[in-house]
């Protein structure tokens, strides 16, 4: 019984740590320039694909980790030079074509360049399950927690110690302020896509021996790290990181205790609930609107 | 008989008191301006009685009936209409269209007939046309009838406010610094119409920052500082009190 | 270009454009295509009245257009409903749901309400997968002719002429509505909320309104399309179809009802052009999607009618 249900947990836990480093990149490209970026899942794709691909191909596996690393950055700094800012100041609906606009370009790209065959990775530290109080846990779910933890620990040190990091965090709550004490607003915005690229791929890489990969994979990867990012608070990066967990957790306890059919149903199932009743989210700023 | 009563309102944002514990009435067919300096709680006392926002204590009575807690468009249809500080114009449509959106609870609003186009529905937005069209000319914007709002200058905007707001042919209308921005002619043409719409019977509750104008065309002033009452009266009479004196000075020295 | 004058001169020209194209249609693909094409748009023209006029997004709208064809499907296969009656009946149902979600989700602003809406459509997408019992699950379910009066419409040139007249109806009630009392309302609420509630517009009900609107038309074509297609599998009801029906509406113009069915053609027509080029059809449609909303963020159709304007001297 408490087995089965430190079992489901792990499996949540594992999952919402891929949703939560999804949220955070989400979150930070929409503190960065208010754009939802749709794209966000295929940063977690192009990770993956591209770690497993050049691996099988014979590559040592960290340097194909970092070279995957650096490609997933480079398609961000390229989606935010070539597709975000051409399209400053458009609608919130033209925004969101475009970026969808860009995941199914990405996708389109991946399938051409590797096909629609599902990828694995090997585990990086052996197949050998953990018993823990009557349930399993695999070596790469503790590979999974260790590199999500590590990477909140680092942005939030980027973020509250480092000069050009504080200048992205002032640049989120006030653009016109950020650029008069001579901030460049321009490399803010593309840094933040640079860092949720290298967030998604990071992401993808660790979760690639676990979930397999394949061109595909960054859709429901993308709109879960959404679902996560909307749950906390838009633009909160402690509300995406709680919001990726609930996630998680939530879909790993419904598919194990209700129906793993209705597993993706059940997390969007409890946002449409949460958005009820506070339609800011978790952690999102709320207050009376100024007239 | 007075048309709008406000007994006790407060209204708190986070600790700040932006409205505390005001006390007045405004009486039938009177322009009644409110100043104060910036800050004062003039433009949350606007929202506070139009229904956007919900006092924390206090109520607001229209027509001797409680009406704090009602939404905006429940008050509209009471006979209350406003316009803002800072524009809420509908950019997305043309001049005619906002004011004929103003005029939208007197016109045959079901959905059917709207979507058949029934005669009955287009013969009522015919005379509603030519009728909003009359109330352009009225606020003097009758060459800009067709011309799409998101290309008219900031002053006719201003008219234009006015006129939508009309449309709904208020009992009281509340004008949240009609002037602000204006030069000098566009000022005294805004005077001309506020003057116009008080003759005609409607009651004008206005905030104003223009001195002149409101020393000029008022029939009672309250004056706010810091979101309470400094002083209450005809124009000459609150000219005369030290308190608001000293509390411009203080503002603006 | 007068209001009224549109709407005349363009209903005109739209029946003259689809009574015309058969000439040049030489086999029964055409027609096909054609169909498709046409219902395609009629989803758009109501999809647009929601997010082109009220402003507000849905990335859930397969979800209802699924909805609707799995409804007819039901209804006319397992409780031996007649085609019009289903049809009448799945409406009525989507149209109930769209108004009960409605109400609480159209409080939300934004990413927020596109969150909730994609979330919607993809559950009715699960449900749709998962209970095969009743939907045939990921295989599908087929359907019979739509049968009306002891008379069947069957065959894509039959079909044709039913999409045709059902298009042109739909413009028309499309155009009524955005020049009436409640088409202003929808438009103000775009234009400012506050500014409508002031003077007596109750903007949560006109978008809740304008939700069911959208929601029943695009469950009305999906029955027809079910019918039409014989054959309904519930990704019909994708996150993606729910994708590609904003962009058609974004593409060929927002607030623009012609412009909504101009996009809705040509997304419909693309894939048949990309044919020949199979393996580069999403990073093609990808580019498109991205290339129009860079360039011509207010759609194709507002664009062009803005060059011609300057071309012309003024307006």
């Amino acid at each position: 019984m408490f087995a089965a249900f430190l079992q489901y947990l792990f499996s949540g836990l594992t999952s919402g740590a891929i949703y939560a480093l999804a949220g955070l990149g989400f979150a930070i490209i929409y503190n960065a320039s208010h754009v939802i970026n749709f794209a966000q899942g295929e940063f977690i794709m192009i990770g993956g694909m591209a770690t497993a691909t050049m691996v099988a191909a014979g590559t040592p596996v960290p340097v194909a980790i970092a070279l995957a690393m650096a490609a997933s950055m480079l398609v961000g700094v390229a989606l935010e030079k070539f597709a975000i800012e051409p399209a400053r100041n458009a609608d919130v609906v033209t925004i969101i074509i475009i970026t969808i606009g860009a995941s199914i370009f990405l996708r389109g790209g991946a399938q051409l360049l590797w096909d629609k065959e599902f990828h694995a990775l090997p585990a990086f530290s052996g197949e050998t399950p953990i018993g823990i109080l009557g349930a399993t846990l695999m070596p790469q779910s503790l590979w999974v927690f260790g590199v999500a933890g590590l990477a909140i620990v680092v942005l939030w040190w980027f973020f509250n110690r480092t000069l050009f990091g504080k200048a992205m965090l002032a640049t989120s709550h006030n653009r016109l302020a950020a650029q008069l004490v001579g901030i460049g607003v321009k490399k803010v915005l593309l840094a933040s896509f640079a860092l949720s690229a290298l967030l998604g791929a990071v992401g993808g890489i660790v979760v690639t021996p676990i979930t397999f990969t394949n061109y595909e994979a960054g859709i429901m990867l993308g709109l879960k790290g959404f679902s996560a990012a909307v749950l906390g608070g838009l633009g909160n990066g402690t509300g995406a990181i709680v919001g990726g967990l609930i996630v998680g957790i939530a879909e790993a306890l419904a598919s194990g205790y209700l129906s793993s059919a209705y597993k993706d149903a059940i997390a969007f199932l409890i946002i449409l609930f949460v958005l009820f009743f506070m339609p800011s989210g978790l952690f999102g700023k709320r207050g009376t609107d100024r007239v | 008989m007075s048309l709008l009563k406000v007994e006790r309102l407060s209204k708190e944002f986070g600790g700040i008191h932006a409205i505390e514990d005001l006390t007045f009435s405004v009486e039938a067919g009177d322009i009644h301006s409110i100043i104060g300096p910036n800050g004062a709680g003039k433009t949350t006392l606007f929202n506070l009685i139009t229904g956007v926002y919900t006092p924390s204590s206090g109520r607001v009575l229209f027509q001797d009936r409680v009406v704090s807690g009602m939404k905006p468009y429940e008050l509209a249809a009471l006979g209350m209409s406003r316009t803002f500080q800072n524009l809420q114009i509908f950019f997305n449509m043309k001049a005619i269209e906002n004011v004929m959106v103003g005029h939208h609870l007197h016109l045959d609003r079901r959905f059917l007939p709207s979507l058949l186009r029934l005669p009955t529905v287009t013969r009522r937005d015919r005379e509603c046309r030519d009728y909003c069209a009359g109330l352009l000319e009225f606020v003097g914007l009758a060459k800009y009838l067709d011309a799409d709002a998101g290309s008219m200058p900031y002053g006719a905007l201003k008219r234009l406010e006015i006129a939508r707001a009309l449309a709904a042919q208020p009992k009281m209308l509340l004008l949240d610094e009609p002037a602000a921005g204006l030069n000098a002619t566009e000022s005294r043409e805004i005077d001309e119409v506020i003057k116009r719409v008080a003759s005609s019977g409607v009651t004008v509750v206005l905030v104003e920052h223009d001195m002149k104008m409101v020393m000029g065309i008022s029939d009672h002033i309250l004056a706010l500082d810091y979101g309470r009452k400094l002083a209450e009266g005809t124009p000459a009479e609150v000219r005369a009190n030290p308190e608001v004196v000293s509390a411009y000075l203080g503002a603006h020295g | 270009m007068n209001i009224y004058t549109a709407r005349t001169g363009g209903l005109a020209i739209l029946a003259t454009i689809i009574a015309v194209a058969p000439l040049g249609f030489s086999n029964t693909y055409f027609y096909d295509v054609g169909v498709n094409a046409m219902f395609n748009a009629i989803v758009c023209v109501g999809l647009n009245l929601l997010i082109g006029y009220a402003g507000q997004i849905s990335l859930g709208h397969a979800g209802f257009f699924a909805l609707g064809a799995y409804g007819s499907g039901i209804l006319t296969t397992v409780y031996g409903f007649p085609p019009i009656g289903a049809l009448v009946l799945s409406a009525a149902v989507v149209g109930l749901l769209a108004f009960a979600v409605g109400r609480p989700i159209l409080k939300l602003k934004g990413h927020y309400l596109a969150m909730a809406t994609l979330g919607i459509g993809i559950i009715i997408h699960i449900v749709l997968k998962t209970e095969a019992k009743i939907t045939g699950g990921p295989d599908g379910m087929s359907l019979d002719n739509f049968k009306m009066l002891g008379f069947a419409i069957k065959g894509d040139v039959m079909w044709y002429w039913v999409a045709g007249i059902a298009l042109v109806g739909s413009v028309w009630l499309a155009l009524n509505l955005i020049d009436s009392p409640v088409g202003r309302a929808l438009r103000a609420v775009h234009g400012s909320e506050v500014g409508a509630e002031v003077v007596g517009v109750d903007t949560s009900r006109y978008k809740v309104l304008v939700f069911v609107v959208s929601a029943v038309f695009a469950s009305v074509v999906g029955s027809l399309f079910a019918h039409k297609n014989g054959f309904i599998t519930p990704d019909i009801g994708s996150f993606f179809h729910s994708v590609e029906l904003v962009t058609m509406v974004v593409l060929g113009g927002m607030a623009s009802t012609f412009g909504a069915l101009i996009g809705a053609v040509i997304l419909t027509l693309l894939p048949q052009v990309l044919a020949a080029v199979e393996q580069y059809e999403a990073m093609i449609l990808g580019a498109i999607m991205m290339g129009t909303m860079i360039f011509m963020p207010k759609g194709l159709l507002p664009s062009l009618v803005a060059v011609l304007r300057r071309r012309g001297g003024g307006r």
